[in-house]
């Protein structure tokens, strides 16, 4: 806005860079790195659609993260006697959750002095509750904000946030981690940059922690990514597609992910190098439908986040169900979608 | 050769001219910015893609705010914040000067000691603080360690673990008042009373400002003349009388300039706040300029957070107009 942008930066898929930046016309058409990459074959069009503009991509992905994953710390479990196989229903873990909060322990994780981390948690329950196609409707206008099914969801996650250790308003969202690990609370709804700080932390899949989709959410990826723009009047324009293309290699995105704990935006990265929950995280995305994240800015704008964020911030602490879907449902409409 | 007709007329306006430029980047840098800021929060601009088309009717983007419990949460916060911390930081740097007034050993020791916070930037006060009241590792560990628990524990009750900056309870309410006093009382979405977090943070900006405040009072009390306290103590007045009854009345005209200038302290404050605890467990200590500086940097609306500010600015100008008035009569 100011004329003087840098040549790139960090931004993620879907509304966030269509609407914010590709729209107003701040990034460059990156269609000639594309194809001198070959870019075109190694991403798949459903990704290529999300940070394109006309067909044309303004945008390069470097991972991809799966943002509706219920960890668990598994000694815990064990302890407290709980087995949790592949998949997780709302009855299964409101259960457990009530058996764990008689042990007095904390069932849920949560680190939300940024308040986006339990927005994560309304992401998910969301999704579960209302399920892929009538989530979808909300960004695309064909499911109101005051619709049943809302209403249902926030019911849910209203309870959940009854299972909440009782320090989380003091943690950030990888504070609350460290808590998962040291058997300070036993689930944490939290997408898999959270497994990063639990590989960090020496952690060992399956051993240390396990992982089931947020409930409801078996057959839905809900997508945050991270990717880079050209700047329109970027002052190095050579540079910044150096570093793009840098950023697109395979070799480059296959070690990158290794560490942050997501996977490749190329579809063509090793599987065998990665670990158990990365395998199967690829799995699950080549498998289940993916969904853009609200709480990452990919389903709806800025001001639409902000406002989600604010009305959260007074859910977790007034819990009035009624203001909370009134709220949604006002600002989608002065955002400019929603019915 | 500038003629002498050129040059008389340049004498004679010496001021003006030696004054234009300051005139000149007053007008745009700081009228010229209230003006556009202005402009901007009557406008539909809320995304990065700048829209300057008025909104129809033009005061709505200040009459939604007005209506967020979010902000409605700020105006408590600011009142409630800045008359605990007034009050805190007067009372407190005012009996530090009162005990440094005496002389004896180590008396500029304690003076450098008492003031050296205000030399800290609030960021830094904020992260230390929020440590501190940390409701798992901060003081609370105190309460078990001295056995304060335990002692708690065996009379029966709970113990000591206060939430400090995580609690989002609001004691003192008013609101049954209000809807007494007011039929639109009861639709207000916020409780109007003392937010329990916000105290902690009047604690740690009290904990930086008051050095300062003592050093305001230390200037105001070598200012008074040692015959004032002999003519007291001839007149049988004690310590704790001639203290209440002469030294600080006659320390008003400081009292007021120190109430002053902590009084913009905060109605600005961010930073403090930022760090310490951020917006708060719901909004419990959320201020106007996290407010602006989230609509317009993470929100992008830009129209909402310019409204804010023009807001902050017109509850500033509520205090330092009549200030200004009040210093610029007294001089005359």
């Amino acid at each position: 806005m100011g004329g003087n942008p840098p040549d790139t930066w960090q931004t993620h898929h879907g509304a966030e860079v269509q609407t914010q930046y590709i729209g107003p016309g701040f990034t460059e058409s990156l269609h000639d790195l594309y194809v001198e990459e070959g870019w075109y074959e190694l991403f798949t069009p459903e990704l290529l659609q999300t940070v394109s503009h006309d067909g044309v991509p303004h945008m390069v992905l470097i991972n991809l993260h799966r943002s509706n994953i219920l960890w668990y710390n598994k000694p815990l479990l064990i302890e407290h006697a709980v087995r949790v196989g592949e998949t997780l229903s709302y009855d299964e873990l409101f259960e457990i959750a009530d058996h764990l909060q008689n042990s007095g322990v904390a069932a849920l994780c949560m680190g939300d002095a940024g308040i986006w981390a339990n927005g994560i948690m309304f992401e998910n329950t969301l999704v579960g509750v209302m399920g892929p196609e009538r989530y979808l409707g909300l960004w695309e206008g064909t499911t109101a904000f005051t619709d049943a099914d809302i209403r249902q969801a926030i019911t849910t996650y209203s309870r959940l946030l009854d299972y909440l250790n009782a320090d989380h308003a003091a943690l950030s969202w990888d504070q609350a981690v460290d808590k998962l690990l040291d058997g300070g609370c036993a689930f944490y709804s939290m997408g898999d940059w959270a497994y990063g700080e639990l590989t960090q932390a020496g952690m060992i899949d399956h051993e240390d922690f396990g992982w089931v989709p947020h409930p409801g959410t078996e057959n839905t990826n809900i997508l945050v990514t991270d990717g880079f723009t050209l700047a329109k009047g970027a002052p190095n324009p050579e540079a910044a597609r150096n570093m793009l293309r840098v950023m697109g290699q395979r070799a480059v995105q296959q070690e990158f992910n290794l560490l942050k704990g997501s996977i490749c935006a190329r579809s063509d990265c090793d599987r065998s190098a990665f670990s158990p929950y990365l395998q199967w995280a690829m799995d699950s995305y080549n498998t289940t439908v993916s969904i853009p994240t609200v709480v990452h800015g990919s389903a709806a704008p800025a001001d639409f986040r902000q406002a989600l964020n604010d009305a959260l911030t007074d859910f977790v602490v007034r819990r009035d169900e009624e203001a909370f879907a009134a709220t949604l449902a006002r600002e989608a409409k002065a955002s400019g979608f929603g019915q | 050769m500038p003629t002498a007709a050129v040059r008389l007329w340049a004498s004679r306006h010496k001021a003006l001219i030696i004054l234009v430029p300051s005139l000149l980047l007053t007008a745009i840098f700081v009228y010229g910015f209230i003006g556009t800021s202005f402009f901007f929060s009557l406008t539909n601009w809320r995304t990065l893609a700048v829209d300057l088309s008025l909104r129809d009717p033009i005061w709505q983007t200040y009459a939604d705010m007005m209506a967020m419990p979010r902000f409605q949460a700020d105006l408590r916060n600011t009142v409630v914040f800045t008359v605990l911390f007034i009050a805190l930081a007067i009372a407190l740097g005012l009996f530090l000067a009162i005990l440094l007034d005496r002389q004896f050993k180590g008396r500029s020791f304690f003076r450098s000691a008492f003031l050296f916070p205000y030399a800290l930037s609030f960021i830094v006060t904020g992260v230390v603080w929020r440590w501190i009241f940390n409701p798992e590792t901060g003081i609370n560990l105190f309460f078990d360690m001295l056995g304060i628990n335990r002692g708690l524990e065996a009379l029966g009750m709970d113990p000591l673990s206060p939430g400090w900056t995580t609690d989002p309870e609001v004691i003192l309410s008013i609101n049954q008042a209000l809807a007494a006093l007011w039929p639109g009382g009861a639709s207000f979405q916020i409780e109007w009373g003392i937010p329990v977090a916000l105290i902690p943070v009047a604690i740690a900006a009290t904990w930086q400002l008051s050095g300062f405040v003592m050093a305001m009072y230390l200037g105001g009390l070598a200012s008074i003349e040692a015959s004032v306290r002999d003519a007291a103590r001839i007149d049988g007045a004690g310590e704790w009388r001639t203290y209440r009854s002469v030294i600080i009345p006659m320390l008003t005209p400081i009292t007021i300039s120190t109430a002053i200038i902590l009084l913009h302290v905060s109605l600005k404050i961010f930073d403090l706040v930022f760090a310490m605890s951020g917006v708060g467990p719901g909004f419990a200590t959320d201020v106007p300029a996290i407010f602006v500086f989230e609509m317009m940097f993470t929100a992008a609306r830009y129209n909402l957070g310019t409204a804010a500010s023009i807001v902050m600015l017109a509850a500033s100008c509520l205090v330092i107009v009549p200030y200004l008035i009040h210093t610029f009569k007294s001089r005359e």
